[in-house]
């Protein structure tokens, strides 16, 4: 195991976490100022992977396609806001995790109606594919790197639009307090749709980018859902500083244990039950990395009590 | 008088001739996965049996979507068999459901005919005189591309498959026929689509080969990556990451990808070519290894009804035995323990126009059987 291929799945790690950033951070933001857990968040990472794969086949442009998937997943937000998401709020959680869990279903089954069950294709732009030499011996695909640079530009305009601007203002003095904000005559309904749809165009642009390496299908949405779940609790919820934190811990734990965890086993163990029984608990690490970081911070790395 | 004997002979003929000897109707329980991740590979089963069995009469199918969730599968087939008193079941992709639905049903004396998963459990000490599998032993097709990478003259494959029971056969199969040695041997996981990291093990790893099973998604994701880390080896794999519905998704990165598989769309036979050929006016597609799986399920039930009565469970089962249709892979028999002797062949992906597409380059394994038919008491 030589320091180049550990510093290369390093690399790894911080471009799965930078992804999962993308994913979080808007679930995070909306549950910090509307106090909505929403399930349904995967959905929008769906909904602009598909976008953008609809895009790319008709103008063959990966750009047009991104904008795409940030433009479709903004619009389906306001719309899902407006007609649904708003009766919500007043609710208890239960209400919000049964109604936002119905809205997977129809828009997973909707998005099946309108482009089929078979995944579709998308690709990367032709001068982002292969690689580039970065260290001596330590090639890197392009494309990582850009989904890497992406993600700190995001989490730094994010930094900018929360603590610099009007609107960030009003975004934290809703996770602060809600009904004070809306007696000192701030729309409170159209900041609430805002921030919704902010978060679904980042976890639709999460998508897009994530879809051009993988695959754009339905469903696609879940699993990522879960990890961002995992994020969110171990950054403290509401806090965007702890979700990139947390994405970057989570992404980078997975990745490295998922890899070394089996090698390290082969010392005691015969190779493939090392392999078997090393991969099983490293699918495992990041869910001890958040038990064991809910025992020693029970509100998560950066949140209040 | 001779006028006599001839009518007594036509009503002789008549009545050894099943289609006026059976007028018996049957019922079919489709459960298959139409919904959610994972729907196209139950779409094209079920579009390939509904093929197979257009136009008949006799047989009324009941379709149902399992949602890829074994508590649902068994939902699904308790209704089936107590409200809705069919006589045949079908249509499980998953072999995690097949585990959970198939031993019930065949103890209820129903018979199952699987159109695709065929989990080693089921094929050794699990089987049972009432299940079927009209596709393959989970191994096998893992079991050829072994056999593929010797003839290939791979002499360090490294091998990838996710960890769950059908990953491990796919693993076990691979090693049970290569002979070379292995590089290195990961277990991804179920439902993983980023690869970097194996990909990385991969290029330090030195090997001369990969074997991948990922099926799905999780192919797509691997075979993309894998041509954009400018990584050369050759890589080889079962059908499920290289099938008509997913080809489209994977892109050019698959082309010229060697791939197994027991049924492939040029497989030379009259019955396959009407099968193609009437898949592709019908729903405006190419079909799959699936599809065809589907589609030989279900003429071979019409081939045991041609033969017997279904409330005659032991001469069904006899005819069901017999293996008596024109199947799409051309020979098609079974062995004692109710699985598949047929061809294996290695196929290589293609470009047609401009659709991407298999073609066969060699037969991997010939008259191929599995390995657990020792364990089967039947």
């Amino acid at each position: 195991m030589t320091s180049i291929l550990f510093f290369e799945q390093l690399l790894n790690g911080v471009q799965f976490g930078t992804m999962l950033f993308l994913m979080s951070a808007g679930l995070t933001l909306i549950f910090g100022v509307m106090g909505l857990i929403n399930l349904a968040h995967g959905s929008f990472y769906m909904i602009g992977a598909f976008s953008a794969a609809l895009i790319a086949g008709l103008t063959g442009s990966f750009w047009l396609a991104l904008l795409a998937s940030l433009s479709g997943a903004a619009i389906a937000g306001v719309l899902i806001e407006i007609i649904i998401i708003r009766r919500l709020y007043r609710r208890d959680h239960l209400d919000q995790v049964l109604a936002t869990f119905a809205l997977i279903l129809l828009l997973s089954e909707g998005v099946r109606w309108c482009f089929g069950a078979f995944p579709l294709f998308l690709d990367i732009p032709s001068n982002l594919n292969g690689t580039l030499p970065i260290l001596d011996n330590l090639i890197y695909s392009k494309y990582r790197l850009f989904i890497i640079l992406m993600g700190f530009l995001i989490a730094f305009g994010l930094y900018i639009l929360i603590t610099k601007t009007r609107l960030g203002v009003r975004i934290r003095a809703g996770q602060n307090d809600r009904q004070m904000i809306s007696a000192l005559g701030v729309d409170i309904s159209k900041l609430y749709t805002i921030v919704f749809a902010l978060g679904a165009s980042l976890a639709g642009l999460a998508g897009a980018m994530i879809g051009a390496i993988q695959s754009v299908e339905v469903g696609m949405g879940e699993p990522i859902l879960i990890l961002a779940f995992v994020v969110i609790v171990i950054g403290g919820i509401g806090s965007i500083k702890g979700a990139l934190i947390g994405s970057i811990l989570v992404g980078v734990t997975d990745t490295i244990g998922r890899i070394f965890l089996p090698e390290v086993l082969k010392i005691f163990m015969e190779p493939s039950s090392a392999t078997s029984v090393g991969s099983s608990i490293g699918s495992m690490l990041i869910y001890i990395l958040m038990a064991l970081i809910l025992i020693i911070k029970p509100s998560g790395l950066f949140g209040k009590n | 008088m001779k006028k006599l004997t001839t009518t007594l002979a036509a009503l002789i003929l008549m009545s050894s001739t099943p289609l006026f000897a059976h007028g018996d109707k049957v019922k079919v329980g489709m459960i298959t996965t139409l919904s959610g991740g994972g729907s196209g590979l139950g779409i094209d089963v079920r579009d390939g049996f509904m093929l197979a069995v257009k136009g008949n009469k006799n047989i009324s199918v009941i379709t149902k979507d399992d949602q890829r969730k074994p508590d649902i599968a068994v939902q699904l087939a308790d209704k089936m068999i107590q409200s809705d008193k069919v006589d045949v079941l079908t249509g499980i992709i998953w072999s995690n459901l097949a585990m959970a639905v198939v031993p019930a049903t065949v103890n209820q004396g129903k018979f199952y005919l699987s159109p695709n998963a065929g989990p080693s459990k089921l094929a050794g000490k699990g089987c049972h005189k009432n299940y079927f599998n009209v596709a393959w032993q989970n191994d096998n097709l893992h079991e050829a591309a072994g056999g593929y990478a010797n003839s290939a003259g791979f002499k360090n494959s490294f091998i990838l498959a996710p960890n769950y029971p059908a990953g491990k056969d796919a693993l076990t199969g691979y090693k049970r026929y290569f002979k070379g040695s292995l590089a290195g041997e990961i277990y991804t996981k179920l439902g993983q689509k980023d690869y970097a990291a194996e990909i990385a093990q991969i290029r330090a790893s030195g090997a001369d080969s990969v074997f991948f099973f990922l099926p799905g998604g999780m192919g797509i994701g691997f075979m993309k990556q894998f041509s954009q880390s400018g990584i050369k080896l050759p890589v080889v794999g079962p059908a499920f990451s290289f099938d008509q519905g997913i080809l489209k998704a994977v892109g050019e990165a698959a082309l010229g990808v060697k791939n197994t598989s027991q049924w492939s769309k040029d497989i030379d036979n009259a019955a396959n070519k009407k099968f193609v050929k009437d898949f592709k006016s019908e729903y405006g597609r190419l079909p799959s290894l699936y599809a065809s799986q589907g589609y030989d399920t279900g003429k071979l039930l019409i081939s045991a009804m041609s033969k017997a009565e279904i409330k005659n469970k032991d001469k069904f089962r006899d005819a069901l035995r017999k293996a008596d249709f024109e199947s799409t892979r051309g020979k098609f028999s079974f062995d004692t323990n109710h699985h598949p002797i047929q061809d294996i062949y290695v196929r290589e992906v293609i470009k047609e126009g401009k659709i991407l597409t298999n073609k066969i380059v060699s037969v991997g394994l010939k008259n191929h059987s599995n390995a657990y038919v020792s364990e089967c008491k039947m």
